[in-house]
Order: C-alpha cells, then structure tokens, then sequence
C-alpha cells in the first residue's frame, strides 16, 4: 500500500499509542517513542515493521507514541493509519487477509 | 490466536456488560470480572469519526484475547447508519460470539441483518449458523414489534430494551418505581417468553445510587427477567446475588423433579410435596431452578 496523505491513529491515554503514517521516499524511516522503552522497545519496533510489511508499505515515515500498548493495539494503530492514509479504512477491509 | 467454542443459543446470561470497543486498556481485562457476557459496543460509545479505528481494535481484541468462559457479543451501529456492514463483516471475521442489533424495531431488521451475517460468515469461511444474533428495543415501535422481533431468526436468543432512547421517546424519564418502562417491560417479556427466547433488562447508570439499583434488579427479577445490562463491573455481583436461586427453592425443586419422576414411573399425574399440590406445570419451573442453581455452584445433582 501507498501512503498517500498523512493520517493517525490511536490516542495517547495509557495502553493505547498514537500512530502518524506520512508519504516518505527512503524507505521505512520509523521515529519511535514509549513510556516502556527500555524493556519493550524492540519488540514493539519489530511488531510495527512487521505490520508495516504486510500491509506492504515500503516508504513512508512512521511516528509511533506508545503508551505501553498491547501488540494486538499497536497493530490496530498501525493499520488503521496506513488505512486512513489510502483512504481504505471504511469498508470492505481485509479482515484475516492483511490484516491478521 | 485463541480458537473460541461454538456459542450456545440459550445460555446463563445474568450480566451483560458494555465495554467501548475503541478502549484497548479496557478489553484486554474484560473477562476477569465475572460476567456472564462482555459486550463490545461499536455504536454509541465510539465518536463518529472513531467507527473504523474501532474495528481494527475490536478485530485484534477479538482474536488476540482468551475470553475464557465469558461471551462475546458486539453490539453494531444502526440499520440507519453507513456502518453496520463492516461491522458485521469485522464481528463474524473476528469470530464473535453474537451480535445485538441496536434500535431494532421489525422482524426485518433482524432478517436485513441475519443475511449479511450469512454473507460474511460465507465469505470468511465461518460455520454458518455460528454467529448468534439478539435485538435491542429502544422504540416504541420496537416494543409493538416484540413479537415479530423475537420471531424472526434461529439465532436470535433473546431481547434487551434500552431505556435511554425509550424513555425519551415516551417523553417521561428514570422513576425509582420503574412506572415509567413497565408496559414496555411487561410487553417485552410476554413477547419473548411466547416466542421462548430470553429477555434483558436495561442498564442502570447512576453508579452512585446503590439502593435504586438493588431495587431494579429485584423488580427485574420479579418480572421474570433472564438478566440486565451493565455499564460498570461493580454491578456485577449484586446481579448475580440477586439472581441466584434461595436454598430454599432450590431444595424444593430438588424434590419437585424427584417426586415427579418417581410419581410419573408409577402413573401418577398429581400429587402433593410438603403439602402442595403438584402436576406437570410446576416441572419445567423447577428444572430451571436447578439449572440456574447449577449455574450458581448451588447444585450438583443430576436432575438436570
């Protein structure tokens, strides 16, 4: 998917993270931020990637704010971003297909 | 992903508990407070420009989170809104339990909506059938068309009525005496208990008002309720107290089925037990008190 025009998701209140997708050109440029960095940061920089990848979404710049956010919330974040983005995350949405 | 068992029609449903779907922190703890059922709610609780990033949560909630015993019903947007589709296409995609139908008010808007459950689970390769359905009332209409509501699909397992929007289109409000939803309660439940489905009682949402609520749940109970709606946990437990069987009666419905089954054997149709009548009217009575009791840990018979 293209990341078309800039969108988020996600709030900053506790469990949750707010997620910005913009068009970008260098490939995946991800500026990451968490109130749980030191004992979860990679893993939540490999689920953001990993989500990042099966939308195939291959250049954009991606701020992720986490507030010590579930995977399972982090993915819903990153997806519906990247959604928002293409103007997709209304209807007919992948549901088990890329978005798993 | 956690695999979930194939939901039971008619099931315990004491509690039923609203959780917003758009609130991660929230659902991740949904099961451990004991309810009977969570009910994730995409309507009312999620801001309008909020309806797609809910369904990304819901979706992962759904499939990321052991539920354990605990039902999982989502409640979707109206009929009359652009958003019930995907909502129903997220729900059975995510392996919901059942679905309610906010603002229903004929049998078809249960049929609109049983068809595009049939759709979806099709399309995402869900046993057909597997997803329940139930239907919320909030409408005079709604109330008029109990019957026909409660009618309309096998896998509708009961009625809720929602007395927000009710009582605002009964132009009266809240009265501790529940004067205000009587009729409509009264209808309701002779609708569903014709139609042999369940039937739920409203939320009540002043969390302070201890007493106020003590009493709607005993009316409810009176009523002949299966259960109410929630909004906070810690209305869980008095439900549940309220709900559940007296030893008393439990003791006397123990007996009941036993001499039944032993008066039936010898041919027997009418009886007494401790000095009442009994005949096969007060049977089907006194099975659902074991079950209930059952339910409750207060019975480990085998009658039922």
């Amino acid at each position: 998917m293209e990341i078309l025009k800039p969108a988020a998701a996600g709030t900053l209140e506790s469990s949750d993270a707010q997620v910005t997708v913009e068009p970008g050109e260098n490939g995946i440029e991800l500026d990451l931020t968490s109130s749980v960095m030191n004992q979860y940061g990679r893993q939540i920089k490999a689920t953001v990637l990993e989500t990042l990848e099966r939308l195939e979404v291959r250049n954009a710049r991606v701020t992720v704010v986490d507030k010590g956010a579930l995977d399972c919330t982090l993915k819903a974040r990153v997806e519906c971003a990247v959604l928002r983005s293409c103007g997709r995350s209304a209807e007919n949405i992948p549901w088990g297909g890329a978005i798993r | 992903m956690i695999p979930r068992p194939k939901p039971e029609r008619f099931r315990l449903r004491r509690t039923m508990m609203f959780m917003n779907a758009q609130k991660p922190g929230l659902i991740k703890d949904a099961y451990i407070y004991g309810c009977d059922s969570i009910m994730l709610d995409l309507e009312d609780a999620v801001a309008e420009n909020q309806k797609d990033a809910a369904r990304f949560s819901l979706y992962h909630a759904l499939k990321s989170v052991d539920y354990g015993g605990t039902e999982v019903i989502v409640r979707i947007n109206g009929l009359d809104t652009p958003h019930w589709k995907e909502d129903i296409r997220v729900c059975v995609a995510g392996g919901a339990d059942g679905i309610r139908i906010a603002k229903c008010e004929s049998a078809q808007d249960v049929k609109t909506v049983e068809e595009a459950v049939e759709k979806a689970e099709e399309e995402f390769g869900a046993e057909k059938g597997r997803t329940l359905l139930m239907a919320a009332l909030e409408s005079p209409k709604g109330i008029l068309n109990a019957y026909e509501i409660c009618t309309a699909s096998d896998r509708l397992f009961g009625v809720a009525i929602s007395g927000g929007d009710f009582r605002k289109c009964m132009q009266t409000r809240f009265q501790p005496d529940g004067v205000d939803m009587l009729a409509a309660r009264g209808q309701m439940l002779i609708a569903a208990r014709a139609a042999g489905v369940q039937c739920f009682d409203t939320v009540f949402t002043d969390l302070d008002d201890a007493e106020g609520f003590e009493a709607e749940v005993r009316q409810n109970k009176a009523m002949g309720f299966d259960g109410k709606s929630l909004i906070n946990p810690k209305q869980i437990r008095l439900v549940h107290q309220i709900f559940a069987p007296t030893e008393k009666e439990v003791i006397q419905a123990e007996k009941i089925v036993r001499a039944y089954q032993e008066q039936s054997r010898a041919g027997v149709g009418v009886f007494t037990v401790d000095g009442k009548m009994i005949d096969i009217a007060f049977i089907p009575g006194a099975e659902r008190t074991l079950r209930l009791a059952k339910a409750c840990n207060m019975y480990e018979g085998d009658l039922v």
